[in-house]
């Protein structure tokens, strides 16, 4: 028990001392146990004696069954030993039937396995006998072999001795006839061969030089590789030669050891003269040709031909031949400069291409010119060349755009410089249709613009069509069309319409302007057309043209469309003031140069006052033409028959009767009409509407507002006054039809004969029949 | 408080409007009638500024129409007008000098609405005689003088005038004559207040033309100062080199006469013609215009006042005052601004004039007789004093 106790204890510590993934306790147990059977603990001799010594266990090894008997007589009692013995004897009899039974299940095994043996037994026999044979074979073999080698000794010694000097004899022959060969491949120019078979031999040579015949060779070989170096140098210094031979050159230079970065500066300085004469080449035409008879097309080609193309080569041979660091920072370095020498050179060609008559030529060369450049990209990955060349592309076009734009605003001052042509041009002295009408002049100046505007369009679309290389680019994405077509040619070009025309306003005011009324009246329709219309109309083209998607914020059509209108209104009001002036000082000469005091008794109306009707007919029609009729009040049944009071003394006093003359008799009707007068103050020089009727009353009111303030400097005599009513009589009768609202034309002739009664010394008014008579005469 | 009062004279046509220019106690103006039938008035409006009243006095001018008016510097009782007379169907413009009778001022004072019934007459010291010369358009105290010296413009000529012997009599001591093409008629002129009073502009046509008194010859010319008639001009009292002129062309223009060739501003606001331009006394950013659209206007041109935004500041004086926070809001810098359209009138505005007196007070006058009294806003008047 104290065994097994410890035992256990043993495994505990087993099991503690094992690593945790080792095998779980339990078939540890059983394996230990079967050790344990077979002596093969591990644990130590104290258990394996312990174990050996106990002659007490019926399953040990050392089992007594003398001891083990003594021991149970002692120990037990008889009751005790009946029950062992019967236990004993049961024990037995069941080994003894297990025995039985594995015997019985056995049994075939152990017949076969018996016949199996005793076959072997006969094979081996005669194996045996075979064994015998063979070996006796094998010694008789071995014996002819020894024979054999033992005669053969000699001559294979010799033999490997002979091929040996062979090859000895091959080498010097060659070495011998280095000299001889390298001299012939110089004759024959073959410096590939020379330099590779003098570098075979080199090392022999090199290797055996303290022998006097070596050295010689070797000395001869030196000077003629010498030789060979300066002949190479030569070719190389010379430059007739191609890329190709060059870099072949270079190639076998290297070989011959010559220092790499003295070969990449000679080898760039050398490409560097060449290209020298490419750029010249370049240079030249452009100078030479300052009227630039090779169109840009062909000048790109010539540079991407001969200088492009041969960069690329160099790049390319430069990089077979000089791979390491210092010599690819110098390739970008010359790289850099020479390409900056050519983008130069393009530069001032492009900046010579101010025609814009024909973009596609550009473009396509801005185009070849930009492809070209993407083999130096794939050639020297890290170079900044075709980003610059990219630059230059972008440059090209902002500049384009900024010529369109040019070009448009002188093709648009062309344009009204035709339209005032046509305007001065003598109405009459032709025949009708010879000079076309303002409706004509109009639209065929509308459509001139917009179809200039159109091919401009059309023409810097170009930059980005699919087949160029450089419209993917971000910039002929994003910004080319939406700062630059969109804000830099189309608003721009829209604005400065807008501009010119306001400064027709300005400079061409009051100081006796040059412009043609007509010309601010078709500009001013332009304007409101382009607001209403043709604004959204170009834009929306642009943008679909060009798929705009603006980043940036753009000017919006509202914005550009209310300057247009501005403009318009502008000019409108410019052409009533200016046709008003024109009428005003007709009238106001016409007041101040008369003697007004002596002046005979009316009997016709002034011609003045026919003339300011016919001037004023003639505006009528003249904005008829552009503008639409416009609304007007309603007219009273008799508005060209309206006497005027002359007393407007008696008129005043009502004016102002409620003030201090409350009793006074007044006519009620006329004090409301003046109150209505009154209570819409009339603004002289007022923004018009964009129509005909609110033009003319401008330009009506203008002019007779004049009339009154100069009759108002003026003292009359009896039959000035009556001159004045004559007139005033006239003009009422023509006058009203013009404007919208013939009671403004009522007030001011009112006013103005009311002031010449004011002013008059004899105040004695004409009969109103009489006026009628003679204005109707007249 | 009334910012403005209203006076209509009882003849219905004026046209001549001054303040008297000697009188710095009462605010008074001077307003010349201008009728063909009955007798010509000469109305001294006194503006009682206590009680908000105007009180009217009337002197007679029996010489005929007035056309333009203008006080003496030196004597408040002394003015000048021009007046047309018809004589043998002839319309001439004379000048003379009167006196204001001295008991205008005791015995006639009467409410505007109790009419005159024996108005005294003006007393003639002398006539500027212009048989010679044609119509006066304007007569000229020489400014802040001793009112010995006049300037008559006649048509086409330049007439200093000395008065002597108590103003009673007026002897021509130079005379200038603008010589040029077509009949050339002086429309306005003024006197400048700088250069020790050597100095003149006057218009005619669209031309504006500045004479040195000493040598009566023309210093310059601007040639199509407007695009119309020139009808007023003014200097500005505090910088010696610019004046502001008015015209036909609807626009008010400011001028250096050193650089004639552009405008220094040009202010469009009025619909019709400008008839009258009118600096502050003492603060010249505010100019009053007048023009036949019968409106007035009055301006603040800052830009180019002698007194640049924030001169007259002083921060100290700001710093502990508890609206100082409100008035640095205020001093935000000033743009030059319209600062009222006053549309009392209904006629066009032929004169407008600042009280003599009374610096933030001014008088405009329609051609229907209604002379109206305004004043500055006093939120404005606060800002240029503080």
């Amino acid at each position: 028990f104290m065994h097994g106790s410890s035992d256990k204890h043993s495994l505990f510590f087993n099991s503690a001392t094992t690593p945790p993934d080792s095998d779980p306790s339990q078939r540890r147990r059983v394996h230990s146990m079967l050790k344990h059977y077979y002596g093969l603990n591990e644990e130590g001799k104290v258990t394996e004696q312990a174990e050996s010594l106990d002659p007490c266990d019926i399953n040990g090894p050392h089992f007594d069954p003398e001891v083990y008997l003594n021991k149970l007589r002692m120990e037990c009692s008889l009751g005790e030993l009946m029950d062992h013995e019967s236990c004993m004897v049961k024990q037995i009899r069941s080994l003894d039937s297990d025995m039985q039974t594995l015997v019985y299940e056995n049994y075939n095994k152990f017949i076969s396995a018996t016949d199996t043996i005793r076959k072997m037994k006969n094979d081996f026999k005669k194996m045996e006998d075979e064994m015998d044979c063979l070996s006796a074979n094998m010694a008789a073999i071995t014996e002819f072999s020894a024979h054999i080698s033992g005669t053969l000794q000699d001559q294979h010694a010799q033999i490997t001795k002979l091929s040996g000097v062979h090859t000895l004899l091959r080498k010097l022959q060659f070495l011998f006839e280095l000299p001889a060969r390298l001299n012939k491949c110089l004759e024959l120019q073959a410096y590939a061969q020379a330099v590779s078979a003098h570098r075979r031999a080199r090392c022999v040579l090199q290797q055996y030089s303290h022998m006097p015949s070596f050295r010689g060779i070797q000395d001869d070989c030196h000077v003629i590789m010498e030789q060979l170096a300066q002949q190479l140098r030569q070719k190389f210094r010379d430059g007739g030669s191609s890329a190709k031979d060059l870099s072949e050159c270079v190639e076998l230079l290297l070989q011959l050891d010559e220092p790499a970065e003295e070969l990449c500066d000679k080898f760039l300085s050398h490409a560097q003269s060449r290209f020298e004469a490419d750029l010249q080449g370049l240079e030249a035409e452009l100078k030479d040709s300052p009227v630039t008879d090779t169109d840009i097309l062909e000048f790109i080609d010539r540079g991407c031909n001969e200088f492009v193309s041969s960069l690329c080569l160099v790049i390319a041979s430069y990089q077979e031949l000089f791979i390491n660091q210092m010599a690819n920072g110098k390739l970008h370095v010359f790289v850099d400069t020479l390409a900056a020498r050519y983008f130069s050179l393009v530069e001032r060609r492009i900046q010579e291409e101010k025609g814009v008559s024909d973009n596609s030529l550009l473009v396509r060369a801005l185009d070849r010119f930009h492809r070209r450049l993407q083999a130096i990209s794939k050639l020297l990955p890290g170079s900044a060349v075709p980003s610059q060349g990219t630059e230059i592309v972008v440059r090209a076009a902002r500049e384009r755009i900024k010529q369109y734009l040019s070009a448009l605003q002188t093709f648009y001052h062309d344009s009204l410089t035709d339209v005032r042509q046509a305007l001065a041009a003598p109405r009459g002295a032709t025949s009708k249709d010879a000079t076309p009408s303002l409706p004509e002049l109009l639209t065929s100046l509308s459509n001139f613009i917009l179809n200039q505007l159109k091919s401009v369009l059309a023409s810097v679309h170009l930059f980005t069509a699919k087949d160029i290389t450089f419209s993917n680019k971000p910039y002929f994405k994003g910004e080319f069309c939406s700062q630059g077509v969109r804000e830099g040619l189309v608003v721009s070009f829209i604005k400065f319409i807008c501009q010119s025309s306001r400064q027709y306003c300005e400079s061409a005011g009051d100081r006796g302007g040059s412009t043609p009324p007509a010309l601010l009246l078709l500009l001013s329709r332009l304007c409101l057309d382009y607001e209403t219309s043709t604004i959204s109309y170009i834009l929306t083209l642009t943008d679909e043209q060009f798929l705009v998607q603006h980043h940036t914020p753009v000017t919006p059509v509202t914005a550009l469309c209310a300057e247009a209108r501005e403009a318009a209104q502008k000019l409108l009001n410019h052409y009533v003031k200016v046709q008003g002036l024109i009428i005003s000082q007709m009238l106001r000469k016409s007041v101040e140069t008369r003697d007004w005091v002596n002046t005979i008794e009316p009997r016709n109306v002034r011609a003045v006052m026919k003339r300011v009707v016919e001037d004023t007919t003639s505006i009528d029609v003249q904005v008829g033409l552009l503008y639409e009729e416009g609304v007007r009040k309603a007219h009273s049944s008799d508005s060209s028959k309206r006497t005027f009071s002359v007393y407007s003394s008696s008129r005043q006093q009502i004016r102002y009767a409620p003030s201090y003359t409350p009793s006074a008799p007044m006519d009620t009707n006329l004090l409301s009409n003046i109150h209505k007068l009154f209570s819409e103050r009339i603004d002289i020089f007022s923004p018009v509407e964009f129509n005909k009727v609110s033009v003319l009353t401008g330009i009506i009111k203008i002019s007779l507002k004049t009339f009154l303030e100069c009759v108002r400097l003026r003292t009359f005599g009896r039959y000035g006054l009556q001159q004045i009513q004559v007139d005033c009589h006239y003009l009422q009768m023509y006058l009203w039809r013009f404007v919208s609202d013939e009671n403004l034309v009522h007030f001011l002739l009112d006013e103005i004969v009311g002031s010449a009664a004011h002013r008059c010394l004899d105040p004695s008014p004409m009969e109103q029949s009489v006026i009628e008579v003679i204005c109707e005469r007249g | 408080f009334v910012n403005k009062l209203q006076y209509l004279a009882r003849i219905d046509r004026a046209r001549a409007l001054t303040a008297q220019t000697a009188e710095t106690d009462a605010i008074r103006f001077l307003v010349g009638t201008q009728s063909l039938k009955f007798d010509n008035q000469i109305h001294i409006i006194d503006f009682d500024d206590e009680n908000n009243v105007i009180n009217k006095s009337v002197l007679l001018h029996d010489a005929g129409e007035i056309w333009h008016i203008s006080g003496s510097p030196a004597d408040k009782a002394v003015l000048t007008t021009c007046y047309s007379k018809t004589s043998e169907s002839r319309v001439l413009t004379c000048a003379a000098v009167w006196r204001m009778p001295p008991e205008w001022e005791s015995g006639n004072h009467e409410s505007p609405d109790d009419s005159s019934n024996n108005p005294q007459t003006l007393e003639l010291l002398c006539h500027l005689d212009n048989t010679a010369h044609g119509s006066v358009a304007c007569v000229l105290w020489e400014p802040m003088g001793d009112g010995k010296r006049v300037i008559s413009l006649a048509e086409n000529h330049v007439l200093l005038w000395d008065l002597q012997e108590s103003s009673t009599k007026a002897t021509i001591s130079s005379s200038a004559t603008l010589e040029g093409k077509g009949q050339l008629k002086f429309t306005a002129g003024k006197w400048s207040p700088h250069h020790n009073n050597t100095q003149l502009a006057t218009a005619n046509d669209t031309a504006i033309r500045g004479w040195d008194l000493r040598s009566m010859s023309q210093i310059y010319c601007i040639e199509n100062a407007h695009g119309q008639l020139v009808r007023d001009l003014d200097f500005n009292p505090n910088k010696q080199y610019y004046l502001a002129s008015c015209g036909d062309d609807c626009k008010v223009k400011f001028w250096d006469v050193r650089h004639i060739n552009e405008p220094v501003k040009c202010l469009e606001e009025h619909s019709h013609w400008v008839w009258s331009v009118r600096y502050n006394h003492s603060h010249d950013q505010l100019l009053l215009t007048g023009s036949s659209d019968s409106r007035v206007i009055l301006s603040n041109m800052v830009s180019i006042s002698s007194e640049p935004f924030g001169h007259l500041v002083d921060d100290d004086e700001l710093s502990d005052n508890e609206e100082s926070q409100q008035e640095d809001k205020g001093k935000e810098p000033l743009q030059d601004s319209i600062i009222a359209t006053y549309e009392e009138h209904e006629d066009s505005v032929y004169a407008v004039e600042w009280s003599a007196a009374d610096p933030w007070l001014f008088a405009s006058l329609s051609y229907d007789g209604r002379l109206v009294i305004n004043r500055v806003p006093r939120a404005l008047k606060y800002r240029i004093l503080l």
